[in-house]
């Protein structure tokens, strides 16, 4: 579903990613974990085509296309989906408003009529109970005025609704109490299906005791240092990001 | 008002957003056609006589032509106002005409007999006049150039009580009530552009709602200029009678000209006891190319007088329009208990300048009002906001809330605002809010990776900044109103 090629990526002419390669199959659930400043929300940007990131070198093939001219919407109407890091507040526009939006605009992406307001009442009644967001919330402007908590459970439940192929994670995880983490974990598990991946990217291992990963990478100084099974992360757990300091 | 005591400039933006802002074009203007229709006109220019044709062509009674009179030479000794935020070339007041009507068959009164051609016109500006086809719930008065081509149920009102007709119809059909409120809100030498309008002034509406009655229509007048070289001079008066209740709305559309054209209107509103009237102006003429040619030069005199205890008087405003806008809807607080509101949006695009807001005089005890400003500007617009906010010596407990927001797009472009506050009573409680903010690469990148496009983005933010305006509007009205906002942004992000 997604395959990185030797990616090369700077922001402002500073070089972030220093030649990544990952391969990601559909079904599947790889952690990215690393030390803060290790490229990781880079890393996200890059394949979402957020536009402060240039790529130098290699590519991203994601379901068999090549990324490099296709624009954010595109890659967002293809199934891609960036779950932010730091969620933003869009004053005035209701969860509401901007979910009808985005739906009708992936929609009409795939020739679809603009969904009816009965479908579209009976989609966020079942994504809402899915992730456990409050209805009220949903009244509310776009992350304005949400708790940590609030926004990162508005990201899984924006996923929800978008059905993506491919959900990228960015730090979903940070800033959350066990029971919000809980929330979104279960999220991320019950979307699970065989056509469909995730991308967590995460700074501690706790996330990854309640979505089980088949793979876990460590992004360090801009590579890929180490991949393996879910035991890295207990490793990396317990040793610390020292320890990779030292193998590498 | 007078010269700004205090004013914020805000100009520019940081280089992210820059690079959204490539290039600065407008998306078309939908109404900028003309119709090719025989037309009655004056010859260019400006003086007593002029004046006085105009009085005989509407038949109007004596007290009309000497209120005139009056204003044409007071504005003799008038200058045009200069302490706005505007820059305004010099216009030739020499080089206008001064009544232009579309040829309409003589003393006909039926819709069918109207011109076709007029009929297909307001159509095409989604004003259909046959009844079985409007809105429902909506009557309309149609202005062409400087008459009124048809007021849409009539009768269905009239059961009512509520007149509702042509300002010419009301001069000649019920003069005691026009003699009595006309200039009562806006005198005639009240400034430059008003003292005008009063002199040369030659269709516009008037309403008049009875005792006790809602009024179970909105009523909306519906301006259109149409003609080459003139200028339009509408006048409206409103008054909503004891316990009376109205909302009004009003639409404007020009043709495309590389001229500019002059509109210098008045609209005057009277409420009585418990009276409430709630105006509502979706303002969409021609702006002038995206090279700042042409576009209509918008100076208009807005003012309701809450005579009557427990009335109201609500503005709502969306001025998308107009190569310049030079527009201060006001309420005078003069009952006790009464209420005065204005909500304004208004977008400055290309080379437009607005120079915008309200005044807001308590006189009245416990007075309150509320004025709400969402001002947007773009490419190398100027957006300027301008508010007095006057609590005389025996207004007691009075109150405002003021709120002033500017969101900018790009790095040319100009918000500015100029709050005046005036109190002359220790009871008052007064509260002012104001932000400047801008639309973020990052709130736009959100609703791209959201399957939104950069357009649909900008035009759902912008929206969003301006809803608790727009909610003020009536329904239909709304949602015109949200895809206009969206056109005069268009392609102002590259």
């Amino acid at each position: 579903m997604l395959e990185i090629k030797n990616l090369h990526a700077s922001i402002e002419g500073k070089e972030i990613l220093k030649g990544i390669d990952l391969h990601v199959k559909a079904g599947e659930i790889h952690a990215i974990m690393g030390p803060n400043g290790s490229g990781k929300s880079t890393l996200a940007a890059a394949i979402a085509g957020r536009d402060i990131v240039e790529i130098t070198e290699g590519e991203i093939i994601y379901i068999g296309e090549n990324l490099k001219d296709m624009n954010p919407e595109e890659r967002a109407r293809k199934g891609l989906f960036l779950g932010f890091q730091y969620p933003v507040e869009i004053p005035g526009v209701s969860i509401v408003n901007f979910m009808k939006t985005a739906i009708n605009e992936n929609r009409k992406f795939k020739g679809l009529e603009p969904i009816s307001a009965s479908e579209f009442l009976k989609l966020m009644n079942e994504k809402q109970e899915l992730v456990g967001l409050h209805s009220k919330l949903t009244n509310r402007s776009v992350n304005e005025g949400f708790s940590g908590g609030e926004k990162k459970r508005n990201e899984i439940f924006q996923m929800a609704m978008l059905e993506p192929l491919l959900a990228i994670l960015d730090e979903t995880d940070s800033g959350l109490d066990i029971d919000a983490m809980k929330i979104v974990a279960n999220g991320v598990n019950k979307l699970k299906r065989s056509d469909n991946a995730t991308i967590l990217i995460t700074h501690y291992q706790r996330l990854l005791d309640f979505v089980i990963p088949d793979f876990v990478h460590v992004l360090y100084k801009g590579r890929i240092v180490k991949s393996s099974g879910k035991e890295l992360a207990l490793e990396l757990e317990e040793k610390g990001y020292e320890w990779i300091e030292e193998e590498v | 008002m007078q010269m700004p005591s205090q004013s914020k400039i805000v100009q520019g933006m940081d280089a992210s957003q820059d690079k959204l802002l490539t290039q600065v074009t407008r998306g078309d203007y939908e109404f900028g056609f003309y119709t090719d229709i025989e037309t009655d006109s004056f010859a260019k220019g400006l003086d007593e006589n002029v004046i006085r044709q105009i009085s005989i062509k509407k038949n109007e009674p004596e007290f009309m032509l000497e209120f005139r009179l009056k204003a044409y030479r007071h504005w003799l000794t008038m200058k045009m106002p200069q302490w706005a935020h505007l820059t305004i070339p010099e216009i030739d007041y020499q080089n206008i005409i001064y009544y232009a009507a579309p040829q309409l068959k003589p003393g006909l009164n039926s819709l069918d007999e109207v011109d076709p051609e007029l009929l297909r016109t307001f159509e095409k500006l989604g004003i259909p006049l046959e009844e079985q086809k409007v809105l429902s719930g909506v009557a309309v008065d149609a202005v062409m150039d400087s008459i009124s081509i048809k007021t849409t149920f009539k009768e269905t009102l009239a059961e009512l009580g509520v007149i509702f007709c042509s300002m010419s119809e009301a001069i000649r059909e019920y003069p005691d009530l026009v003699k009595k409120y006309i200039g009562s809100v806006v005198p005639y030498t009240d400034n430059f552009f008003a003292t005008l309008n009063s002199a040369v002034f030659s269709d516009g509406s008037f309403c008049y709602i009875p005792k006790g009655v809602r009024c179970p229509m909105e009523l909306s007048t519906y301006f259109r200029i149409n003609t080459a070289n003139t200028g339009q001079f509408e006048r409206t008066l409103i008054i909503a009678d004891d316990d009376s209740y109205v909302s009004y709305l009003e639409g404007c559309t020009a043709p495309i000209r590389d001229e500019n054209q002059l509109h210098a209107a008045v609209v005057e509103i009277i409420t009585l006891d418990n009276a409430e009237v709630k105006y509502s102006t979706v303002q969409n003429w021609y702006p002038g190319d995206k090279n700042g040619k042409g576009g209509i030069y918008n100076f208009v005199t807005k003012r309701g007088l809450c005579k009557g205890d427990h009335s109201k008087i609500s503005w709502t405003q969306v001025e998308t329009g107009s190569a310049i806008t030079w527009k201060y809807p006001s309420c005078i607080l003069r009952g006790d208990h009464t209420t005065g509101e204005f909500y304004s949006v208004a977008i400055t695009n290309n080379y437009q300048q607005a120079d915008t807001g309200t005044k807001m005089i308590h006189i009245g005890k416990n007075s309150h009002s509320t004025i709400i400003s969402k001002g947007i500007a773009a490419g190398h617009g100027q957006n300027s906001f301008r508010s007095l906010v006057k609590v005389v010596k025996k207004a007691d407990k009075t109150r405002n809330f003021t709120q002033c927001d500017s969101l900018l797009m790009g790095d040319q472009c100009g918000a500015h605002t100029f709050p005046y506050i005036e109190v002359e009573n220790d009871s008052a409680v007064l509260e002012h809010e104001a932000t400047t903010s801008k639309i973020g690469e990052d709130q736009i990148f959100y609703c791209n990776q959201r399957g939104i496009d950069t357009e649909n983005a900008i035009g759902l933010i912008i929206n969003g900044y301006a809803r608790e305006v727009l909610n003020k509007l009536p329904m239909e009205f709304a949602m015109e109103a949200q895809k206009l906002l969206q056109i005069s942004l268009e392609g102002s992000v590259g």
